[in-house]
This record gives structure tokens, C-alpha cells and sequence, in this order.
């Protein structure tokens, strides 16, 4: 376990903020902020003055930090995003994971690279737990509109479930369509014609 | 054989040409498909580009020049091939400044003099001015045109850095009192209700390189027979953009879902020239607002580089030569001139002229006979001369 560092995480979602966190305590005994808040966030960042800030790619307030790649005045550190030249993979795998990372000028990077690191695996785990849940959604979703079509069919022709789901899937496989975009069709046109 | 390259775009009008060569196939015709990525924010952008996350980019002229300073956060050799658009932002105030504004002088829409006065007179106070990104023109314009105004910018004024889709957010929550920012965001604040548009950027320098076809060095250089594909697809897409008459239609394309996601007659305002400046106000025509092709937009003058270069160098305490010099390094005369040439896209004689010395539309030599070059001025009639020292 290294020294520790001074690091901010900006992350709006508390649950991936804990587990962000979570993940850096284990590379050293740091000092971790989280900031919720993106309102003034060059401001917060300045009164903190930490040595690593760690940022979601797709928040857009991250634009703001870039404000602080300009020291100006002389108590002010100047700070750069993390890239290890020595690791293109390093740096590359930050930006697949959606991780980007800030640090402060003359930070060594083999004290970086552990919190980099670590950031990187959750940032990866917290993005599969959040596609996972968009996926199980999307799929209850579906169920859903299929249903609603296979009752519509049902009450319409007279038929059961099971050949009301018949009639769905035959038509999808002959228009070359997913049976939940067949469904999804049925059920808007069936919500015109009533 | 057909070639996929990524090209990352921030959503604006201005992103017009990437979005328009892919939609209406002039990427095809070059054998490319493109695959476009819309960015959240610039640093998203630059990071992608410069980590090869993508081939190609749409990016604030001044970026490439920033890093080419060692500026900002990322360091890497990044070329600016043509330019992509020329003018095209607002300058745009909360309803309660615009009152003070009226109160000390009603400046019209578009008189860049009156309206400095006049918001020099009713700032009261530390005035907070939003804009997208420290690197960019909306800074440059603002600094340049508050600082003649007598509020001197950037130390007078607290700039503070917004994210171009939520600058209408931010001046309805009271964060900032006025913004520089790129349509169709300034309209969205004047549609909401929140602002009123003060100026056209065109108001400040009538000539302003505004976005940049960027491509990382290193590829543009390993890669040149697919960067002069990509350049003549976008060339040819700037060019269709000129035309007149096309402004409804690139309107309802950029207007989609998967791009800037909002109604296709607020897009449409930037690309026909008519803003509605205050909420439930007329439209108002602004000549000039947004060029992609004519009067040579899509060359990227050493010149407008080194007056960045300059800029920035003056303000940051940089060596201002040697900044004059990298910087009209990466504006790519050359690329353009190898790429382009065989599309048919006129070349001038020069790479780079005196910026603001044109005053009406003038001809100037070209490799086919004549161009003519568009007004150029800045609101207060001085010139920059890049081969002399400013």
C-alpha cells in the first residue's frame, strides 16, 4: 500500500460513487471526496486542491476541469490528464472504461497508476451493472408489448395464447422483423383503430 | 474498397458538414462509411482523437492551436486540414441584464460598439459570462470584444466554462449573466424563455474561423489517401451546404434524434441567417451569420491561426513569436492544397492574409484566376498583420 493521495471523484450517482470509492481504498490509504454537485465545480475543485481528480467521460461538466490545465495564479497547481507513455494500454483502457483522470504536475506515476488502475475496473463494473439493468428493462418492456399483442390477437380471431404467439412469431420470421417490433406495431395500430 | 473511419462531433449546427457528408452520401461516393460520435463535452472530443479513439474530429479552431502550445490538458500533435465553418455563435444575456442593457442605451442587434458600451454600463458588479471551453473562439471573440469595451477581459470578468447544452440552463438558474456559445443553444435559451441574444458572433470579427476538421497528425501522415477521402467528402458537403435554398432540408437532418435531438425550425435559424433575438420576439436577418463555403471558408488560413496563436500567447505570459510560428504549423495549407485540389476547390495564391483588413468583398488571386474573399473586420477596425509583430 502506497502514501496516500489527496482524490476527488466527481460522480452525480451515489451507488457509483460507493463503488468507485470502494475500489480506490483498496490501493492505499487516500483521502477520497466525492463531489455531486457539477454546479462550480472548478471552484470546489480549487478549495480542495487534491492531487487526482477522476471524472466520468460522458459528464459533461468536465469541461469545466480543463479550466484548471491553466494554473494562473502562484498557489495554484497545474494539472493534466493522466497519460503514461510508457502504458498506451493504461491510457487506453481509461478511455474505453469511460474513466478520465486528472492529476496534479510532478505526481510520480507509479503512484498513479495503482489508483488508475482501480478506477478502470470500476468504472468497468459499474458500466456492466448499468447496461445489465437497461438490458433486463428493455427485455421487460418486450414482454410486456407481447402480451398486450398476443391478448389483442386473442380477443380479436378468437384463438389462444399459444396460437396467438404462433401468429406473431410467423409473421416476424416472414417480414424478417423481432417479434417485439411486430407486437409493438400491432398494439399502436390497435390503439389507432379503437 | 469501402474504409470506415470515426468522425466525434459535439452537438451544433455547426457540425453540419460531417453530419450532412455521411446522410446525404458524399462519404459514400469516396468509398467511406462513417461511423459519427456524438461527444458531451470538447475534452471528450480531443481525448478521442488524440487517444485514437477516433480518425477524425470536429473541434474548436483554437484546440489544435492550444495544444500546439503545450496548453490544455492533453499533449499531442493534432492538424487542423480545412475549416469547417466560420462564424456562427451568440453572444446572449439573462432578461434581467438584457433590462439594464436596454436602460443604458438599447443597443440594435448586431452594433458590437453600442452594445459593449452599453453592457459596460449596466454590468454592476462582477459580471459571470458562460462559454464552452477555455479554447475556443466564443472566449477569444468575448475577451477581445469586452477588453475594447472597457471591461477588461479576462481578468475583469469571471469566465466560467458551460457545457454548449446547458448554457440555457445555466442563465436560467442565475449561474451566469451572459454567454458566447454556438447555435442552436443561444436560441434554446431565447425559445425557453431564459435570454435574450445580445449580439451575433459575426458582430465581433466578421470573418471567424470557427470550427476545424481535425485529424491527428501522425495518421493524416501514415494515412493520406483516406484523410483526402474524408477531406473531399466533407468538402463536398460544405459545398452543398452553400448552396442557397438547402437550409430547410439540412435543418430537418441535423435536427434528427441521433444528432442535435430538437425541433428543425430552431435549427434551422443559424442555417438561414434569421434569429428571433427575445422570447416571442420577430426574426431577425444576419448576413453572414454562418458560412461553411463561400468566400473561401473552408481554407484554413495560416493567418487565422497565428491570430489565435497570438492571443493566447498574449495572455499567458507565452514567447508571442514562437507562438505565432507553431501555431500556423498545424492550420494545414499543405493537406488542403494535396487533398482538395483534385475536387475542384479553388486555391488561393497566399496561405495567409492580413486578418480584418477587408472591409467589403474583395477578389484575390487563385490558381484558377480570381476568389473572392468575404468581409472581413473586427468591430473595432484593427487589423493583424502575421508577418509583423502585433
Amino acid at each position: 500500500m502506497s502514501k496516500g493521495l489527496s482524490i476527488v471523484v466527481v460522480e452525480i450517482d451515489r451507488d457509483r460513487a460507493l463503488a468507485i470509492v470502494d475500489g480506490l481504498r483498496e490501493t492505499g490509504d487516500h483521502d477520497i471526496q466525492v463531489i455531486s454537485e457539477v454546479s462550480g465545480l472548478a471552484r470546489r475543485l480549487a478549495e480542495r486542491n487534491p492531487d487526482i481528480v477522476l471524472i466520468d467521460i460522458a459528464n459533461p461538466s468536465r469541461d469545466t476541469i480543463e479550466e484548471l490545465t491553466l494554473a494562473t495564479a502562484p498557489l495554484e497547481r497545474p494539472v493534466a490528464m493522466f497519460v503514461d507513455r510508457s502504458d498506451d494500454g493504461l491510457t487506453r483502457a481509461a478511455i474505453e472504461s469511460g474513466v478520465s483522470a486528472y492529476v496534479v504536475d510532478g505526481l510520480r506515476p507509479d503512484r498513479v497508476k495503482p489508483v488508475i488502475d482501480a478506477a478502470v475496473t470500476r468504472f468497468n463494473m459499474v458500466r456492466r451493472i448499468r447496461d445489465e439493468l437497461a438490458e433486463t428493462k428493455r427485455a421487460l418492456e418486450e414482454r410486456k408489448v407481447i402480451d398486450r399483442a398476443k391478448g389483442l390477437l386473442m380477443k380479436a380471431r378468437g384463438i389462444d395464447e399459444g396460437a396467438a404467439y404462433g401468429l406473431l412469431r410467423k409473421t416476424a420470421m416472414d417480414q424478417n422483423r423481432r417479434i417485439a417490433d411486430v407486437a409493438a406495431a400491432l398494439v399502436t395500430a390497435a390503439g389507432l383503430l379503437s | 474498397m469501402k474504409a470506415r473511419l470515426s468522425v466525434a462531433y459535439v452537438p451544433l449546427v455547426d457540425a453540419a458538414p460531417i453530419i450532412v457528408a455521411k446522410e446525404l452520401g458524399f462519404a459514400e461516393e469516396e468509398g467511406l462509411e462513417l461511423d459519427l460520435l456524438r461527444a458531451p463535452s470538447w475534452s471528450s472530443v480531443r481525448d478521442w482523437l488524440a487517444f485514437g479513439r477516433v480518425e477524425a474530429a470536429h473541434l474548436l479552431s483554437p484546440i489544435p492551436v492550444a495544444m500546439a502550445l503545450g496548453l490544455g490538458g492533453v499533449a499531442a500533435r493534432v492538424s487542423a486540414v480545412q475549416v469547417l465553418s466560420v462564424n456562427g455563435n451568440v453572444v446572449g444575456v439573462s432578461q434581467a441584464l438584457a433590462a439594464r442593457i436596454a436602460d443604458a442605451g438599447a443597443p440594435d442587434f448586431g452594433d458590437a460598439a453600442g452594445a459593449g458600451r452599453a453592457l459596460a454600463a449596466a454590468a454592476g458588479g462582477r459580471l459571470r459570462v458562460g462559454v464552452p471551453f477555455p479554447f475556443s473562439m466564443h472566449a477569444e471573440l468575448l475577451y477581445y470584444w469586452l477588453s475594447a469595451s472597457g471591461l477588461p477581459a479576462p481578468e475583469g470578468v469571471e469566465i466560467r466554462t458551460v457545457p454548449p447544452a446547458l448554457m440555457a440552463e445555466a442563465i436560467g438558474a442565475g449561474e451566469i449573466d451572459a454567454f458566447c456559445v454556438g447555435e442552436p443553444w443561444g436560441s434554446l435559451a431565447v425559445e425557453t424563455g431564459v435570454g435574450r441574444l445580445l449580439l451575433p458572433g459575426s458582430s465581433i470579427w466578421s470573418f471567424a474561423p470557427e470550427k476545424v476538421l481535425a485529424l491527428r497528425t501522425d495518421w493524416a501522415e501514415a494515412e493520406p489517401e483516406l484523410a483526402g477521402r474524408l477531406m473531399r467528402a466533407i468538402w463536398r458537403a460544405a459545398r452543398w451546404l452553400g448552396t442557397g435554398g438547402v437550409a430547410t432540408t439540412a435543418a430537418e437532418i441535423l435536427a434528427r434524434e441521433g444528432y442535435l435531438g430538437l425541433p428543425p425550425e430552431l435549427v434551422d435559424r443559424a442555417l438561414s441567417g434569421h434569429l428571433v433575438v427575445s422570447p416571442g420576439g420577430g426574426s431577425h436577418a444576419v448576413p453572414g451569420f454562418l458560412e461553411f463555403f463561400a468566400g473561401a471558408a473552408t481554407f484554413p488560413w495560416k493567418s487565422q491561426a497565428a491570430w489565435m496563436g497570438h492571443r493566447m500567447a498574449a495572455r499567458l505570459g507565452l514567447e508571442r513569436e514562437g507562438a505565432s510560428t507553431a501555431a500556423k504549423a498545424v492550420f494545414r495549407t499543405d493537406l488542403y492544397r494535396r487533398h482538395l485540389a483534385g475536387a475542384g476547390a479553388q486555391m488561393p495564391g497566399a496561405s495567409e492574409k492580413v486578418e480584418g483588413g477587408i472591409t467589403a468583398g474583395t477578389m484575390v488571386a487563385s490558381d484558377t484566376g480570381q476568389m473572392e474573399l468575404f468581409e472581413n473586420r473586427f468591430f473595432d477596425g484593427q487589423i493583424f498583420d502575421p508577418s509583423r509583430d502585433n
